[in-house]
């Protein structure tokens, strides 16, 4: 019994292992433009990781997370934005009438600032958010409706501020970061490398959280809230926690994409979007740190594959997956893996039985 | 006897006019196993309630140790006072081994951060271990808590309690829905836990209550009726007449 625990823990850890691996060589044998598609693939899926130590683990869902990708995707894209325009006015102000830049967009000049605002921010929303709910008591689906108030509200405002934010075209047009064309192939091989990394960071350090005590905490938070009270917890403190850091990762993930994307606009962080995040998990199987990012992954293949295709049925088919998963899936891809890997150690069983039965 | 660990004074719970508790003097005593009877809509559960802070007491004080006021905590911080509860539903975690929520469970400093750095010591292994043995779980510590039967969830429960090293511990049913060997069992555990702590406990099993009652606090429309031993309680005339009542007849008859 002892050994086999360990076994399964070697193996998975040597399965991981791999797979890091592989993305991070992938750009020794994918296209440019596939590598570009990947790594914006696996922002998303460092951002459905932070999702699912909030809705897998803790119990929260919250259907509003494209407004963290968003912060994060707009605090870099304005860093870009500036550095394009050489310290110059951004071309959509000018056309808004403005001659000075705005006040919040001065500390943008500095990447490293727009670095740390660009987890900071979408941190501190969350954790004002959260703290006011959670402390409230507010939960389940209140706090879902809540959370999905908060998109409609950012939205709106970052459409109706067509002088700060660009309105619904967004931010584009980026030249260098750090003083390296974005556009060049070595940039663009240099920021994919970084999301594997960043992805790797991710990972292990959410696994190590939901690992130890924590984990169990969490898990007991979503399974009997009240119950965790009377055990002397103060299950609101790791809510707001889990949430602020849910959405510190989603902010990570959104300044990945817009570096390798080279956009970002409201509809881009919006209330589809966001609900999208959510099927990722579901899809790849919640309560797991695997599952997220094999569902990120897949779905935006897939998403991919059907828009170069037939653009059309892309909404239709992701309304159908929806559906499929929930029926059949309940679990997602990694509950078949379970399911799998139960059914053949319970063939191992009978089979040694069936040994023993005929050796005596 | 001596001091009492717990004191509520005037106490009551209101439910938009219907008083749950109504002007509540209770004293809860160290070492004894005190059950708390009367018939439906007494108050006993929102006696414990009120105490663990899972309802709010409209007026009156709670006292622990006659000097800390319980009645403006929340849940968590009763917890840290000393007071742990028990559920009449097994509120367990499904999804966790019997180890992990004994481990959850445990007295130890249970905000964030401490959390985040918690290791396990020798010494709570050592505790777990104990308790495991205690309460018979030894043989399923590693299975999900889901797969217990009803009465080992029972246990996997007070043990979860008795982890947080409570000075009072309350439990309410506790034998409700156990087998004849499964309530002798518990009955010596209470025995046992109540050595070094006070326990106050909700039940509507007379015989159970008769074997193992130090003290029995009758409750009725939420006041104490009466407190004695099971002896006295059954030979006071009020309680025959408001709760023990037709029981007696129907023993005269038989």
């Amino acid at each position: 019994m002892q050994n086999t625990i360990y076994q399964k823990i070697w193996s998975q850890r040597v399965i991981l292992n791999l797979i890091f691996l592989l993305l991070l060589a992938a750009p020794l044998f994918l296209s440019d433009f596939r590598l570009n598609l990947l790594g914006k693939f696996l922002a998303f899926a460092i951002l459905a990781i932070g999702l699912d130590l909030l809705w897998g683990y803790t119990g929260v869902l919250s259907l509003g997370h494209g407004i963290f990708f968003g912060l994060g995707a707009y605090c870099m894209a304005m860093y870009l934005k500036l550095e394009a325009t050489g310290g110059g006015l951004p071309d959509f102000m000018a056309w808004s009438g403005m001659s000075e830049l705005p006040l919040i967009w001065i500390p943008f000049q500095y990447p490293i600032v727009a670095i740390i605002l660009g987890i900071l921010l979408p941190a501190i929303i969350a954790f004002m958010l959260g703290y006011l709910t959670f402390r409230n008591r507010i939960s389940g689906v209140y706090f879902t409706i809540l959370s999905q108030a908060l998109v409609l509200v950012v939205v709106t405002l970052f459409v109706g501020s067509q002088n700060l934010t660009g309105g619904s075209s967004g931010l584009t047009n980026f030249n260098t970061f750090f003083g390296f064309s974005v556009n060049s192939a070595t940039t663009q091989t240099a920021f994919y490398i970084i999301t594997v990394i960043v992805l790797g960071l991710v990972f292990f350090l959410s696994r190590k959280l939901v690992k130890g005590r924590f984990g169990k905490i969490l898990v007991g938070i979503r399974d009997g809230e009240n119950r965790m009270r009377f055990l002397g917890y103060s299950p609101s403190a790791y809510k707001t926690f889990i949430y602020t850091l849910s959405a510190a990762i989603a902010g990570l993930a959104g300044m990945l994409f817009v570096l390798q994307v080279g956009i970002i606009s409201p509809t881009m962080i919006g209330i589809i979007p966001s609900i999208e995040m959510v099927l990722w998990v579901a899809l790849g199987g919640r309560g797991t740190l695997i599952g997220p990012v094999i569902g990120a992954v897949l779905v935006n293949a897939a998403k991919t594959g059907f828009s170069e295709s037939y653009p059309d049925i892309w909404t239709y088919f992701l309304g159908l997956l929806f559906v499929l998963v929930v029926v059949f899936l309940p679990k997602g891809i990694t509950g078949l893996f379970e399911k799998w890997n139960d059914r053949r150690k319970k063939q191992d069983v009978s089979s040694s039985v069936e040994v023993e039965k005929s050796y005596s | 006897m001596s001091q009492a660990v717990l004191k509520l004074k005037k106490v009551i719970v209101d439910f938009s006019g219907f008083k749950a508790i109504n002007q509540l003097d209770f004293t809860v005593k160290p070492n004894c196993v005190h059950f708390v009877i009367g018939p439906n809509g007494a108050g006993k559960t929102t006696l414990l309630d009120v105490i663990c802070a899972k309802t709010k007491a409209t007026t009156g004080e709670i006292k622990l140790h006659s000097t800390k006021e319980l009645s403006k905590l929340s849940e968590d911080q009763i917890v840290h006072q000393g007071i742990s509860r028990k559920f009449q539903a097994p509120s367990i975690f499904q999804n966790l081994s019997v180890i992990d929520n004994l481990e959850i469970a445990m007295k130890q400093k249970k905000n964030l951060f401490s959390m985040m750095k918690a290791k396990w010591t020798k010494e709570q292994k050592k505790k777990i271990n104990e308790m495991l043995e205690l309460v018979g779980l030894k043989e399923v510590k590693g299975q999900l808590a889901g797969s217990l039967a009803h009465g080992q969830k029972q246990w996997l429960e007070i043990a979860m309690v008795l982890m947080q090293e409570p000075d009072i511990v309350l439990l309410d049913e506790p034998i409700a829905g156990m087998s004849k060997k499964e309530r002798d069992k518990t009955g010596e555990l209470i025995t046992k836990i109540a050595r070094d702590r006070a326990v106050l406990i909700v039940e509507h099993d007379m015989d159970f209550v008769k074997e193992y009652a130090d003290i029995v606090s009758v409750m009725h429309e939420g006041q104490l009726l009466f407190e004695g031993s099971m002896e006295e309680v059954q030979n006071d005339p009020t309680v025959r007449e408001v709760y023990l009542g037709r029981k007696v007849e129907e023993n005269v008859v038989n």
